[in-house]
C-alpha cells in the first residue's frame, strides 16, 4: 500500500503508484455499491465538511454520498446562506469548522491554491474538489478509472481532450494522471482555447479535429467554461459546434470500440449531440458511479494518512 | 527459502487439512446448508483447499468466497488505511451455517471485522471458524471451532504461512525475534 497523504491537492504531485492505489481501491468500494447495503463503518463518527464556494451538482452529491456510505457526518456548507456574505474570510470560515472538530475539508473554490492554503493553515485533511482552472483531482482519478475498467489498461491508449483546455481545470488533472500512467494525450480545439505551451505537459496540440479523433482509443469531451473565460475566445457556439462538435457523422470516422467521455454538466447539441451522448459508445454516466467509488476511496485513504488519531481523556 | 523453523511442510499441512475437513464434515451433518467463507489472503486459499476435500467427502459442491476486513478493522485510525482485497461472496448466506477460514488465530480482531463485515449480506445460522493455526493471544472473546495445529508462541514471534506461492514450496515458519 502505498498511501501515506494526508491531504490530496492534486494529481501533479502524485507518483503512478499512488494512482494506482487509488484506483485499485475504489474498485472496491465500487463494489460496496452494488450491495443492498451500501454502508461500512470505516469512517464512523468522522465529521466531513463539503466547503463549496463555487456550484456543483456532481462532485458534491458524490462527495456527500461517498462520506455517508463510509458512515461518517456529513456538513453541506452554502456559500450563500453563510458569513461568507458578511465578508468573513476562507481562511476564518474553515478554522470555524475546524472547531467543531471536523476531520475532512472538502473544498472547491474559485481560486487556484485554495485547498493548499487551507491544508496548511488546519490541522485537518483536505481534499481538493476542483481550484479555479487549475486541478480537479477526483475527476481525474474517475476518469482514469473508467478507462482502465472499460479498456482493462491505461498505457499506451490514445486519449484525446477536446474542447476547451485553457481554462479546464479537468483537462490540466486529466492530463497528469494520463501522461503518469503511460497514456498518450492529444489536445485538440480552438486555437485559442488549446495553446501549444501545452505540449509542454507531454501531449501533442493540435487544432485539426478529424486528425485528433482518427485514432483515439478514448475521446474526452470538455465543456465550454464561460464562467472562466475573460474574453470571447471565439466567434459563437454555433462556430465552435459546426468546427468542433461531436455528432453522428464524426463519431463515424472514430475507431468503432472508442469511447465518450464527458465530466459533465454536458451542453447538449454545443460539444456533444444528444444522439451521441445518450449512445452505447457514451460511458459518461458509468463516470458518474465510478465517481463515487473513487471519492469513497479517496476519503478512505486520506483518513488512514491521518496518522495514529489517539483520544485522550483529561 | 525461509527463515526460522519450519513447524508444518507441505504433507502436513496437507494432512492437517483433511482432518479439518472431516471434523467440518462430522459436525456439520446438513452438507448442504454449509459455505465456505475465506478472509483474505490467507484464508482465500484455504478455504479453496477444504472446498475440494469436502465436495469429494459430500458428493456436490460447496459454496465458496471471500469476505475482506479491511472497511471493518478496528484500527482504521491508528494506521495507514489498509489493502482491500475483493470480497466475492456470490451465494446467499441467510440462514445457511458460514465456516469462516483463516490462516493464522492471533488475536481475533481480524475475525471479528470479518463477522462485522459478513453481517451486511444477512443473516447466517450459525458462523463457526476454521484456522490453520491458532497461535493464542487472543485480545477479545473469540475462539476456533477447527483448528489444523495449536502453535503456543510468544508475542515477539511471527507465524509465515506459505501457500500456493508461484516456485515456492507449501509451509508453516515460525519466526523468532
Amino acid at each position: 500500500m502505498s498511501w501515506n497523504r494526508k491531504h490530496l491537492l492534486d494529481i501533479e504531485s502524485l507518483s503512478a503508484e499512488e494512482i494506482v492505489t487509488v484506483l485499485d481501491t475504489a474498485r472496491a468500494f465500487k463494489a460496496v455499491g452494488e450491495r443492498a447495503i451500501k454502508k461500512v463503518p470505516a469512517l464512523r463518527g468522522k465529521t466531513v465538511v463539503n466547503l463549496f464556494v463555487e456550484p456543483s451538482t456532481r462532485t458534491r452529491t458524490s462527495f456527500e454520498l461517498a462520506a455517508i456510505r463510509l458512515s461518517a457526518d456529513v456538513i453541506n456548507f452554502n456559500t450563500e446562506a453563510s458569513s461568507f456574505k458578511k465578508g468573513e474570510t476562507l481562511k476564518d470560515t474553515a478554522r470555524n469548522l475546524e472547531a467543531l472538530n471536523a476531520d475532512i475539508f472538502i473544498v472547491r473554490h474559485s481560486s487556484a491554491g485554495a485547498p493548499h492554503f487551507l491544508a496548511r493553515v488546519l490541522k485537518a485533511s483536505v481534499v481538493n474538489a476542483g481550484d479555479g482552472a487549475h486541478e480537479h483531482p477526483t475527476q481525474a482519478l474517475l476518469d482514469a478509472f473508467t478507462i482502465r475498467e472499460r479498456k482493462g489498461k491505461i498505457s499506451g491508449l490514445n486519449v484525446t481532450i477536446l474542447g476547451d483546455i485553457l481554462y479546464s481545470r479537468v483537462a490540466r488533472s486529466d492530463i497528469w494522471a494520463l501522461t503518469k500512467l503511460g497514456a498518450k494525450v492529444t489536445l485538440c480545439g480552438p486555437p485559442t482555447l488549446v495553446p501549444r505551451v501545452f505540449e509542454q505537459m507531454g501531449c501533442r496540440v493540435t487544432h485539426n479535429f478529424e486528425e485528433a479523433i482518427a485514432d483515439a482509443d478514448i475521446i474526452n469531451l470538455l465543456r465550454i467554461q464561460h464562467e472562466r473565460q475573460r474574453k470571447t475566445m471565439f466567434p459563437g457556439l454555433a462556430e465552435y459546434t459546426s468546427l468542433f462538435g461531436l455528432n453522428r457523422e464524426r463519431l463515424a470516422r472514430t475507431k468503432p470500440d472508442a469511447l465518450i467521455m464527458h465530466p459533465g454538466p454536458i451542453n447538449r447539441g454545443v460539444e456533444i449531440d444528444t444522439e451521441t451522448a445518450d449512445g452505447e459508445r457514451s460511458v459518461i454516466l458509468e463516470q458518474v458511479t465510478n465517481g463515487l467509488a473513487v471519492r469513497m476511496a479517496v476519503l478512505f485513504l486520506v483518513n488512514g494518512g491521518q496518522g495514529p488519531q489517539e483520544v485522550t481523556v483529561a | 527459502m525461509s527463515e526460522g523453523n519450519v513447524i508444518l511442510n507441505a504433507a502436513a499441512i496437507q494432512r492437517a487439512l483433511m482432518r479439518v475437513a472431516h471434523e467440518i464434515a462430522e459436525c456439520d451433518v446438513a452438507s448442504t446448508e454449509v459455505v465456505l467463507v475465506g478472509i483474505p489472503r490467507g484464508g482465500v486459499p484455504l478455504a479453496q483447499r477444504l472446498s475440494t476435500i469436502l465436495t469429494g467427502i459430500w458428493g456436490h459442491a460447496v459454496p465458496t468466497g471471500s469476505v475482506d476486513v479491511g472497511m471493518h478493522r478496528d484500527d482504521l485510525n491508528h494506521r495507514a488505511a489498509p489493502n482491500i482485497l475483493p470480497t466475492v461472496i456470490p451465494f446467499d448466506i441467510n440462514a445457511k451455517t458460514v465456516v469462516l477460514v483463516d490462516d493464522v488465530l492471533f488475536s481475533g480482531r481480524t475475525v471479528r471485522a470479518a463477522m462485522d463485515s459478513l453481517n451486511d449480506f444477512g443473516r447466517p445460522e450459525r458462523i463457526q471458524l476454521a484456522v490453520l493455526i491458532d497461535r493464542g493471544h487472543r485480545e477479545l472473546p473469540i475462539r476456533a471451532d477447527f483448528v489444523g495445529k495449536n502453535v503456543p508462541t510468544a508475542i515477539t514471534e511471527k507465524i509465515r504461512v506459505r501457500l500456493g506461492e508461484p516456485g515456492g514450496e507449501d509451509e508453516v515458519v515460525l519466526e523468532k525475534k
